[in-house]
């Protein structure tokens, strides 16, 4: 059993395992690299490490704000301005209207829902969409477009913008790639099972891949058992349902997935939201939720269920989970993990957030992650306990109605696992690995020293830009292009108003070269856009990023 | 690397500079304000001022329209204080001065 003690006022947390624990991880894990028994991993050691390094969320001063406030009402006006031109007549709608025949009707297209789609998205919306016409790795090939009636439509010129740095793939590991040698046994399994599968798992979709991944992600997970599916939203989306329904309570972290909020909705559960990684909002609710109970009833609530991810992917933040974890203990709730961003991409041997926290796997109810990310496929995984496996694979609606994943896919996601266990003494997987985590080692702290503000923790390789104003937020997208460099800038719906953001991606695929070439770019850009909004204080001291090109002077 | 060609392409690129090196130079020595620096800064303060107030994304007889608004509200700010100010300014210091003056007396005359 896992001890935890409660958190100590500066934040560090302790955690001390057991030595049956220690002795199920050194069986699962494969402990031997190049031949050689790696000593390195500390709960070996049984050491207490500080964990949980601290999150930075910094506000930007007041006028950022009030200016954001200002570009935005600005735009409003102009498109209440817009949106009466054309009603009266005086300008053209681009948009989708009834027929002349059909204006008496109900209608059919709601006008005002679209007005800030209308208004300022298709106003800039040749930052986002852009077509791709190579392979998705540390660089790729754009092709160029142009609007001429100012980005209602759009053609292509034919000429193609090349060698762009890829800062938006989340190709944490760097496997899109399209080398021969490495996909070698996809080649071959295509060839062998070919790529459609023209089943669903329950029927006759069910191939000896599907069963030899499962095997190879359980054993990954360190898990009894896991079961894969062909959509990593619908992961999500589908399989919530199966396992909650009315009666029981989800507890959904406030900056969750949309998949995860559909599937909480699908079931038909009641929902309530705690505050961002909030554990005394958590704690307050859990707490209520136990004394009360259901609310006119008051019976007991059937189910408790935790919902958080790994890494949220607009802020860059870690889930507190040994907080989480001790206070699902405490109020024998269930916990669903979702890993889809930090699978593969933190911990030492790229495990998730149960290594980098080193926690025991077991618990965690309900692991559920994606090989979208990390893994350079599709598809999505949940895994835990045998029962509840097994029970998934009969009432989940993606297991029963889906298509299963096909056979290149599959062979993918396998090689791209055996490569990060390291199997037949294999180091690529672990040098990708340490690079991912190098890159964003140097990546976030070159970025807090030339001022901009950024947030989430310093081991998670999403590394969010605020830039804050609207015309900013374009402006950078557009200017980064002109250098080469792409990158996805992120704006009012999917963020709060005031935040808009540029997402960095980092990848072990990146060499130092091009992180400079990029950081190069973004001091530059970010004088020119007046981006960098930081009021912390850097130590003047020099840090060493590259030993070797520290000279002594002796 | 701004694409589009012809006239009425929108690029939406037009004010930003297409890439040519670094905005500030990096000589640490003072130079003298030549006219060539003088432009370029203006034109600098210029895609700012689109850039915070959110102009930047209007089409450009949307920017001609504000700027022009604003330009205007401006220009009448500016004669309202040409023509009002002064005055105002005169009697609210004689107001001020006629207290305290009148102050200043009336503590003299309780002294002695």
């Amino acid at each position: 059993m896992v001890r935890t003690s409660t958190m100590v006022l500066n934040g560090n947390l302790t955690v001390q395992m057991n030595q049956t624990i220690l002795q199920n991880r050194k069986q699962r894990k494969n402990g031997h690299v190049n031949g050689e028994k790696r000593t390195n991993f500390p709960a070996a050691k049984g050491v207490s490490c500080r964990q949980y390094s601290p999150e930075s969320f910094e506000q930007a001063p007041m006028y950022v704000a009030v200016l954001t406030y200002l570009g935005f009402g600005i735009v409003t006006l102009f498109g209440y301005f817009r949106d009466f031109l054309r009603a009266v007549g005086l300008e053209k709608c681009h948009l989708a209207q009834e027929r002349e025949e059909q204006k008496e009707f109900v209608p059919m297209y709601q006008d005002f829902e679209n007005f800030y789609t209308r208004n300022l998205y298709m106003r800039v919306r040749d930052n986002w969409n852009r077509p791709i016409c190579s392979l998705p790795g540390p660089a790729f090939d754009l092709m160029e477009r142009v609007s001429d009636d100012y980005n209602w439509t759009f053609r292509l010129t034919g000429k193609t913008i090349e060698n762009v740095i890829n800062m938006g793939s989340y190709n944490y590991l760097g496997f899109a790639e399209n080398n021969e040698d490495f996909l070698k046994t996809v080649a071959d399994k295509t060839l062998q099972y070919g790529v459609g599968v023209c089943s669903s798992r329950q029927e006759v979709g069910n191939l000896s891949s599907h069963e030899e991944l499962e095997r190879l992600v359980a054993d990954f997970l360190g898990v009894e058992s896991a079961m894969t599916f062909g959509m990593g939203f619908a992961t999500n989306s589908m399989n919530i349902p199966a396992l909650v329904s009315k009666g029981c309570l989800i507890l959904s972290d406030e900056l969750n997935h949309t998949s995860l909020i559909l599937g909480a909705r699908l079931s038909g559960a009641t929902i309530r939201v705690f505050k961002h990684n909030n554990m005394h909002s958590l704690e307050k609710m859990l707490r209520d939720a136990v004394c009360s109970g259901q609310p006119r009833t008051h019976r007991p609530w059937r189910k408790i269920l935790i919902m958080v991810e790994g890494i949220y992917s607009m802020e860059g933040s870690v889930a507190r989970l040994p907080e989480i974890v001790a206070l699902k203990k405490k109020y024998k709730a269930y916990l669903y993990l979702d890993e889809a961003h930090s699978i593969g991409a933190v911990g030492p041997t790229g495990r998730g957030v149960t290594e980098l926290f080193r926690l025991n796997p077991a618990d965690v109810d309900v692991m559920m992650g994606t090989f979208t990310k990390s893994f350079g496929a599709a598809g999505g995984y949940i895994a835990g306990n045998k029962e509840l496996v097994n029970y998934l694979r009969s009432h989940s609606h993606s297991a029963v109605y889906a298509t299963a994943m096909c056979p290149p896919v599959v062979e993918q996601i396998i090689r791209a696992m055996k490569c990060i266990m390291g199997v037949d003494g294999n180091t690529v997987g672990i040098q990708r690995i340490r690079q991912l985590a190098e890159n964003t080692r140097y990546f976030r702290s070159r970025l807090k020293e030339m001022g901009f503000i950024i947030y989430g923790n310093d081991s998670s390789p999403v590394v969010p830009i605020l830039l804050y104003m609207p015309g900013k937020v374009v402006a950078f997208s557009r200017a980064m292009l002109a250098r080469k460099i792409g990158v996805v800038v992120v704006g009012f719906p999917a963020t709060p108003i005031t935040e808009a953001r540029a997402r960095f991606c980092l990848s072990a695929a990146h060499t130092r070269a091009m992180l400079d070439k990029v950081l190069h770019h973004l001091n530059e850009v970010g004088d020119d856009l007046c981006l960098k909004f930081s009021r912390r204080k850097i130590s003047p001291r020099p840090v060493l990023f590259n030993e070797t090109d520290f000279e002594l002077d002796s | 690397m701004s694409p589009g060609v012809g006239p009425g392409t929108w690029t939406g690129a037009d004010v930003q500079q297409r890439y040519r090196g670094p905005a500030v130079s990096t000589d640490p020595r003072p130079r003298r304000m030549t006219l060539q620096t003088l432009q370029t800064h203006l034109a600098w303060l210029y895609y700012q001022y689109l850039l915070v107030t959110g102009v930047y994304v209007l089409e450009p007889w949307e920017r001609a329209l504000f700027t022009s608004v604003l330009l205007s509200a401006a220009a009448m700010v500016g004669y309202t204080s040409y023509v009002f100010l002064p005055v105002h300014l005169r009697l609210a210091l004689h107001f001020f001065s006629g207290v305290f003056g009148g102050q200043a007396e009336s503590a003299v005359t309780l002294m002695s």
